[in-house]
């Protein structure tokens, strides 16, 4: 087996000072600490508009989520990277979007002023907000992925739809979830992931952390590369059941409120 | 010396209201004078400076007091200062207290002699929305401002200072003019990095904390010069002095208080003061004598030990509360209390935009509790913090009692709580018998 400094990921950040709501960026925190912990070096870039960027250059693409105003920013940049971005996807590149990024990663967002924004289509999904009278979907989330919880934060007024085919990330527990109706959360096609989860959604989720650092891996170094070891994850698993224990205990945000 | 008691204020305002709807404007249109504070960080501190220099000036004055600022607070406060007889004084000034998104409602119920806006964060994005929708509002509203009103704007905050383009009125500006101000640290983040009007971004030559800074954006919006500044800043251990300019003169003051935003805070009760025609000197001896608002730097002694309640609501207050503890050498032993009620919003994630690392090695030992302990001590394992003493606690009197516990005398505890947390940790700490000891009066 090869020196474990050998091995190293590179992680890209899109948009950082834009889609960074709800403390996004804990999620290249996770990803720099729990390899730094296996000895596995990383590097993390971020990526704004206009950036000379190829996600070849990349081992997992991070995006995080933002307000209306935000998508509608990052949205043109983002289609100049589409066909690179789903080459990468097809390649079995690593990606976890999040929220607004979720909802771009999809078909198209259709905002609440009913302004259409044209996603990349890495999901077969699309997203629409129903307007500013609507309730935002508010809370905490509990859902079931591959038999275990995953847990964390929502807050978005879009709501989003998965074509025929494709395949939720994971069953909403507690919470709204893609769109409060089919009580599916998030979407997965290879190794990309999407959900509405904040939170940051991978400290307190160390599993799915470790999941997206594995794939990377295997994709990079071969299928044996994906074995991690485990860590001391105490604090990890006890933010994780007070998670449990705050959706659980109010199944329904009481504040949805009707803002864009 | 005042009592500790509890921070709810707003029930006699539900009665009231209820029995008789209009009572706020039948009372508020007695008042001679209506100040009114809005914004997202800073208002109580504001508002409690403000009442204090008017105090100085002979002034009688109504204020609403902290956590009630939504309207039936301020029913309640008028209510209470009106005689049996519902009349108020005559010659009353009141200082409100207006939460963000009641704003519109209390400035027509109170129609406002000076309206103080002191900026505008990111803040319980489940609770409020956008900041932008809140800029709207705002905007919105002072259309329907009494045109005698002085609008106090702070300059240095990009969304604050571009009200000005809604009003027509008189407008005093207030904001930092010392260049020697440390800027913010890279890493922190911002709420507001570009003009909702042009779709500019802002740009600094130099930025303070969040958006507040000399900014400029490409399409020649600039900040204004403005009419009320602070220079020559120095802080000390108890104190902070700066050079108060204002139109009618310039004075020297000592604030009891620390931080860069207390010098904000200082500056929008200076700017209203001097809206309501308050003097230089007056000022300057009603800053002096200032004393921290409930739960907002305060200091109190406790069983002997000395205990500091440092308020943090979100990213960019709790920011500026760590900032206050960074000076070289300091180390400090931490109760932080996380709770996710509706006020401080149920959302917890802001924590991780909070910039944590840079107090890790000013920790000596961590206490962690509240409702979501667990979710802060693992963003502080990350931040590379001292392992909390103890299990953590999601029961705060305990978590009390534990940071009490594993404290060396004679160091002082710093208690950084959220809104809810801080609530509940003061009155535990009045029931044990705290004394303040910033108490002047
Ligand atoms: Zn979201």
């Amino acid at each position: 087996m090869s020196n474990s400094h050998d091995r190293r990921l590179d992680i890209a950040v899109l948009y950082p000072d834009l889609l960074n709501l709800y403390g996004d960026r804990g999620n290249a925190r996770a990803m720099e600490r729990r390899c730094a912990a296996r000895g596995i070096d990383t590097t993390v870039t971020g990526v704004d508009i206009g950036d000379d960027w190829s996600p070849e250059q990349s081992d997992l693409v991070l995006i995080g989520g933002g307000q209306d105003r935000e998508q509608r920013r990052v949205h043109a940049d983002l289609q100049g990277r589409s066909a690179e971005i789903r080459d990468y996807v097809t390649d079995d590149g690593v990606v976890l979007a999040v929220c607004a990024g979720f909802q771009l990663f999809g078909h198209r967002y259709r905002g609440w002023d009913g302004e259409i924004m044209e996603g990349i289509g890495v999901f077969d999904a699309v997203a629409t907000h129903p307007g500013p009278q609507i309730r935002r979907c508010v809370g905490n989330v509990v859902a079931l992925w591959e038999g275990e919880t995953i847990v964390g934060f929502e807050n978005h007024g879009g709501r989003t739809y998965l074509n025929n085919g494709q395949q939720a990330l994971a069953d909403v527990v507690s919470g709204f979830g893609n769109n409060g109706g089919d009580g599916l959360e998030g979407a997965r096609v290879k190794n990309a992931f999407g959900t509405y989860l904040h939170g940051a959604v991978l400290p307190k989720n160390p599993h799915l952390a470790d999941r997206l650092i594995s794939l990377a891996l295997e994709r990079r170094y071969g299928l044996e590369a994906g074995e991690l070891e485990p860590l001391d994850d105490g604090a990890a698993l006890r933010a994780h059941a007070e998670a449990l224990h705050a959706a659980l205990s109010a199944s329904e945000s009481p504040l949805g409120r009707r803002f864009a | 010396m005042r009592a500790l008691g509890s921070g709810g204020t707003a029930l006699p305002g539900l009665v009231v209201e209820r029995l008789h709807p209009q009572a706020t404007e039948q009372l508020g249109s007695r008042l001679s004078a209506t100040a009114l504070i809005t914004g997202t960080n800073g208002k109580t501190t504001t508002a409690a400076m403000l009442a204090r220099i008017l105090r100085a000036d002979g002034r009688t004055v109504v204020h609403n007091r902290s956590g009630s600022n939504l309207m039936r607070g301020v029913t309640a406060s008028l209510v209470e200062a009106a005689s049996p007889l519902g009349s108020l004084v005559h010659g009353c000034t009141a200082v409100l207290e207006a939460d963000e998104a009641a704003l519109p409602a209390i400035a027509r119920a109170a129609p406002p002699t000076t309206t103080v806006f002191t900026n505008l964060m990111r803040d319980q994005l489940d609770r409020y929305g956008e900041i932008e929708s809140i800029a709207l509002r705002w905007g919105e509203a002072l259309d329907d401002f009494p045109s005698s009103t002085t609008i106090a704007l702070n300059a240095d905050d990009p969304l604050i200072a571009s009200l000005a383009t809604h009003w027509d009125g008189s407008c005093l500006r207030f904001g930092i003019e010392d260049p020697d101000v440390p800027p913010a640290p890279s890493g922190e983040i911002v709420d507001a990095i570009w003009d909702p009007a042009t779709q500019d971004d802002y740009r600094y030559s130099r930025r303070y904390f969040a958006q507040l800074g000399r900014w400029h954006t490409a399409a020649g919006a600039e900040r204004p010069s403005p009419e009320i500044s602070a220079d020559e800043i120095l802080q000390t251990d108890e104190a902070t002095r700066f050079l108060l300019r204002l139109p009618t003169g310039s004075v020297s003051i000592e604030l009891p208080a620390l931080g860069l935003y207390s010098v904000y805070n200082a500056l929008a009760a200076a700017t209203a003061a001097t809206a309501l025609g308050v003097p230089p000197e007056t000022i300057q001896r009603g800053l002096g004598a200032h004393e921290a608002a409930f739960g907002r730097q305060e200091e109190m002694v406790v069983d002997g030990r000395r205990v500091r309640v440092l308020l943090g609501k979100n990213p960019s207050g709790m920011n500026q509360a760590l900032r206050t503890l960074q000076r070289p050498g300091e180390r400090h032993h931490l109760l932080v209390l996380l709770n996710d009620g509706i006020a401080d919003g149920t959302d917890v994630s802001w924590i991780w935009d909070v910039d944590w690392e840079s107090q890790a090695e000013h920790c000596a030992s961590l206490v962690v509790g509240g409702h979501r302990a667990a979710d802060m001590a693992l963003r502080l394992e990350y931040a590379g913090f001292p392992p909390p003493c103890g299990p953590v606690e999601n029961d705060v009197g305990r978590a009390l009692r534990a940071a009490l516990d594993v404290l060396p005398q004679p160091e002082p505890l710093t208690i950084l709580p959220t809104y809810t947390a801080m609530l509940d940790v003061r009155q535990r700490l009045g029931r044990m018998g705290a004394a303040r000891l910033w108490d002047v009066a």
